[in-house]
Parts: structure tokens; sequence; C-alpha cells
């Protein structure tokens, strides 16, 4: 019995916060290292349908992304709403596929270039037209494994 | 006459800490990209042969229309439909004529002995005025149809779900259930758009 009587009459000791900075470091660290930081400014909106059936898509060296869309509000006076496709950071043509599919392969080594996969980015609004042009394009360019880029679920 | 130099106050460390490690918090994205994965058919080139023609009865004929409509050998279907259809019509329990084929001859797949596969392919067909969401909605049920397909061999054989099975496994069952889905040349059905 004395001897929790003794402990109880100090009063609590104050919890050292001298480690609470390496804590929230080793956190912060862990966040940079995992950030991925978005490569390409979107100028069109992109909202992408849903789906059960998904795969992920596993190198992220080997994907190169075709985004379709409508321009968002800021560039609708220059582009219209009609959706376009954007290729890195710019609004391109669907003539402008195969260049863009033949620069993304130079880029990369020659091992990976059979596994090089392109990702389609549309959104769900899009019409089957453009995206068929673009398969078409992608054909052409013999870059044949493609993806659907879709959210999860249903 | 050199004063002691006074100890910096460590004490705001942390918040700065905090504050950075905020920022990344809110500026990570964690999702991993995913999506349903396709082959395209390469463009065969010019004077080749053409390939032998498949048997109407073989080909399971998928048209989304303009107006988002599923139509499945000429008539229309509802999408939750869609999935036990293309499985009847790749297994074929009771042979009906109307659905596919076997191959003519049984074929000794590793790991599961002596199996028919089927001749059966789905050809799917949309319209340009045909919206994105739809026509990726009928990629899925399709997708389903055949990873069912190969879930229900596995847990027949193995007693384990497809994706649970070691490689050499999961290329026997992909070599009975192939994804023969292929897509036809656009068509302009419902006009411009």
């Amino acid at each position: 019995m004395a001897k929790f009587a003794r402990k109880g009459k100090g009063g609590t000791p104050a919890i050292s916060t001298a480690s609470l900075p390496d804590i929230v470091f080793m956190l912060l660290f862990f966040f940079m290292v995992t950030t991925v930081m978005r490569e390409v400014d979107l100028k069109i909106s992109v909202k992408l349908p849903q789906a059960t059936e998904i795969k992920k898509l596993e190198k992220k060296s080997l994907v190169s992304y075709i985004y379709v869309g409508a321009p968002i509000k800021a560039f609708q006076k220059v582009y219209g709403t009609e959706p376009r496709l954007q290729l890195n950071d710019e609004l391109s043509k669907i003539s402008d596929v195969g260049a863009y599919i033949s620069a993304e392969r130079e880029k990369m080594d020659e091992r990976d270039i059979p596994f090089m996969t392109t990702s389609i980015k549309a959104d769900m609004e899009v019409k089957m037209g453009i995206i068929t042009e673009i398969k078409q394009e992608l054909k052409k360019a013999s870059a044949l494994k493609i993806n659907y880029s879709t959210r999860k679920g249903l | 006459m050199a004063r002691p130099v006074q100890e910096i106050n460590a004490g705001s460390m942390a918040d700065i800490a905090f504050l950075l490690l905020i920022f990344f918090l809110v500026t990570t994205t964690m999702d991993v990209d995913s999506g349903i994965t396709r082959k395209l058919s390469a463009i065969p080139p010019e004077n080749q042969p053409k390939p032998p023609d498949v048997k109407e009865r073989n080909v399971y004929i998928v048209l989304i229309n303009q107006h988002n409509q599923l139509a499945v050998e000429g008539e229309l279907m509802a999408v939750n439909k869609l999935c036990d259809g293309v499985k009847e019509f790749i297994n074929n329990p009771n042979d009906d004529p109307n659905l596919s084929e076997k191959k003519d001859e049984a074929v000794d797949v590793p790991f599961l002995g002596m199996m028919e596969l089927s001749k059966g392919v789905v050809s799917l067909q949309n319209d340009k005025g045909t919206s994105y969401h739809k026509y990726i909605e009928i990629q899925n049920e399709l997708v389903r149809a055949f990873n069912e397909l190969r879930d229900e061999l596995s847990m027949r054989k193995f007693g384990m779900l497809y994706k649970d099975l070691d490689d050499p496994k999961q290329k026997a069952v992909k070599k009975v259930y192939p994804m023969t889905i292929s897509e036809a040349e656009p068509r302009n059905v419902g006009g411009k758009k």
C-alpha cells in the first residue's frame, strides 16, 4: 500500500516531448518518399467511369497516358466544349497520337518496349467515336496493350 | 569575452515538421492506376489471305447503339443478364445448337487433363455515339464473365480462386478459357453525332 501512496504524491511528471519532432519527421519522410507529384497539368476534365474487374498497372515507367475529355472552364473559350485529347501537357489532335507513342517509345529501355502499355483516361461522358479513333491510331502505331483507366466500384 | 552560445530552442521544430507533413499529406495521391486491360488486334498486313470465317453459332454478337442500348444476338438485353449470357454461351452445357461449338478434339491441358475447349468468340461492336461509360460497363461485364468462368473451373479443380493459383496453373486455366473478346471495326450505325 505504501508503495502506491508514495507515487501519487509527486503528481504525474510531464511527458517528454523531445522525441516528438523525430516521430513527425519519420512520418514526413514516409510521405515524401511515397508521394508522386502530379506530372501533368490537366487542361481537360476527366471523371473516370467505374468498373469492378480491374487490374493494377504495375510499372509506372512503362505506361504512357492519353487523356480524353472536355476542356476545363478556363480553356473553353479557346478550345470549345467538344471533347479533346491531351498528351503530356498539350491539347492535341488525334493524328498526334502516333508521334507521341513513338516519342514515348524512344524514351524507354529497349527491353521494356514490348511491355509498353497505353492508359486511356477518358471522361465517362465522352462518346465512343473519339475513343475508337484513338484506338485506330494506336493500332497503326502498334501500341497494342491498352488499359481503360477506371475507378473501383459500381 | 566570448559568451557561450545560447542553445536554440527546438520546441517549435515539431510545428515546422508538422506543417511539412500536412503539406505532403494533402498533396499525396495514394491511388494506384488501375483499369481494364485489353489487347488490341494488330492491323493485318495487306495482301494477306483472309482468315477463315468463324461460324455464326460461335460468335456472340454484342452491340451497343448510340442510345446506349444493348443488343445481344439481335435482341435487346439488360446489362445484368449479359454476364450469365456469355457464360452460358461459352460453356454451352446442354449442347444447344445456337450456342458455341466445342473444338473438334479435346486438348490435353496440364494439371486439368483432357478438356473440351469452346470455339466461342465474343464480338463487341459499338456505335460512334455510344457513351464511354456504357462501353466500359459492357467491357466490365464481359471481363467479369470470363473471370467467373475461370474462377469456377479453378474452384472445381483446385479448390481455390483463379487469382490464388500459382503461375503454371493459372496458365492452364487461361488456356481453357482464353479471353476471346474481339472488337469489330467501328461502324457508324446511328448517323453523324
